[in-house]
């Protein structure tokens, strides 16, 4: 019996790790497109005068790419401190919707681990997070924790070498990694087609947030643009969202 | 310690905040209106498509030629072969278009 408890065990062990595998590949797209940014904060942080030590930490503690562009360029120019902590609370404030989105599939998880995946919750973890479940596939701990920690260290340590070694780095635009986020997010934005008034959300979302980048600014398209898209579906009747209705009645319904 | 690493702290606290929060907030209600179930159904499409939409205006023709190629192969395939696609377009359109 001993050796059965000791067998499942084993092969539960090896289950998640296959599945922390799996997060982790999927997450492989990110950690290539973000390093460029990493490297980036790691010089531009020592260039607004914070040491290897702060930067780092930066990073670490905070995990969020544009708050922490935001914070430095703050830091380089003397601002109050209780102003640059607002600013990254402002330019993070999005991570709300995707926090209130997401949780719905996480609260079967217990606390601890909650507490550590909301921590690492960025743009792109909580888009993988959402496409595992549109798919319809599990989303485990160990899946979700494979894609997050492989992004988490690339940011960390990318910030690191961009500390240490950033004026060596050369342009990285001639190859074009300034531009594989916007490629990598069009694809999530893709996987996620088949969802009810998806194209008239993407239309309305992708307007508002050109208006709001050209009228109030970065970061601020985001947020607003995403309200937009967000707006609409709040506003058009529950049953054109897909939602209320089974499949079942809503053949019967159009027969 | 430095004032910048208490800034640092507090920021990091406030980023915390908003990832958490969204959840605390919806997991006060009993059920979920429909409605408001409707709203975070959306969130992925909509914030998704801030990210790209502006890039898109103030980028030049080797990015959009970049976006249409994998647009186009994320119909088909998944979204490694996607990126992959577009990533290698945009790399040689660079060569050509810049």
């Amino acid at each position: 019996m001993a050796g059965q408890a000791a067998d499942s065990r084993s092969s539960t062990s090896k289950s998640s790790m296959s599945e922390f595998w799996h997060g982790a590949r999927f997450g492989l797209p990110v950690c290539i497109a973000v390093s460029p940014f990493g490297l980036l904060f790691g010089t531009l942080a020592m260039e607004n005068g914070l040491s290897v030590i702060e930067a780092i930490s930066m990073s670490a503690f905070v995990f969020g790419g544009a708050s922490q562009m935001v914070g430095i360029e703050l830091f380089g120019q003397k601002v109050a401190p209780w102003m640059i902590a607002l600013s990254i609370f402002a330019v993070n404030f999005r991570h709300v919707l995707y926090s209130a989105a997401i949780g719905r599939y996480l609260s079967g998880w217990p606390l601890a681990r909650q507490a550590v995946a909301f921590f690492l919750l960025t743009d792109a973890q909580y888009a993988l997070a959402e496409s595992q479940i549109q798919s319809g596939r599990k989303l485990t701990f160990a899946r979700y924790m494979g894609a997050a920690v492989t992004s988490y260290l690339t940011w960390v340590a990318t910030t690191v070498i961009g500390a240490i070694f950033g004026k060596l780095i050369p342009d990285t635009s001639a190859i074009g990694v300034d531009f594989l986020l916007p490629i990598y997010f069009l694809g999530l934005v893709m996987d996620f087609r088949r969802r009810p008034l998806w194209l008239p959300i993407v239309a309305v979302s992708a307007v508002a947030s050109i208006l709001a980048y050209r009228f109030v600014g970065s970061p601020w398209h985001v947020l607003l643009g995403a309200l937009a898209g967000v707006a609409l579906a709040v506003i058009l009747p529950p049953s054109r969202s897909g939602i209320g209705a089974a499949p079942a009645q809503a053949v019967e319904s159009r027969a | 310690m430095s004032s910048t690493f208490w800034v640092i702290l507090a920021g990091a606290l406030a980023t915390y905040l908003t990832r958490i929060g969204g959840h605390l907030v919806i997991s006060r209600l009993e059920r979920i209106p429909p409605r408001v179930e409707a709203g975070l159904n959306a969130v992925p499409a909509a914030v998704l498509t801030t990210l790209v939409a502006p890039a898109v205006l103030t980028a030049g023709p080797a990015e959009w030629l970049a976006l249409i190629v994998a647009g186009l192969v994320a119909l088909r395939g998944g979204l490694l072969s996607m990126f992959i696609a577009g990533a290698v377009v945009l790399l040689i359109a660079r060569q050509f278009m810049a």
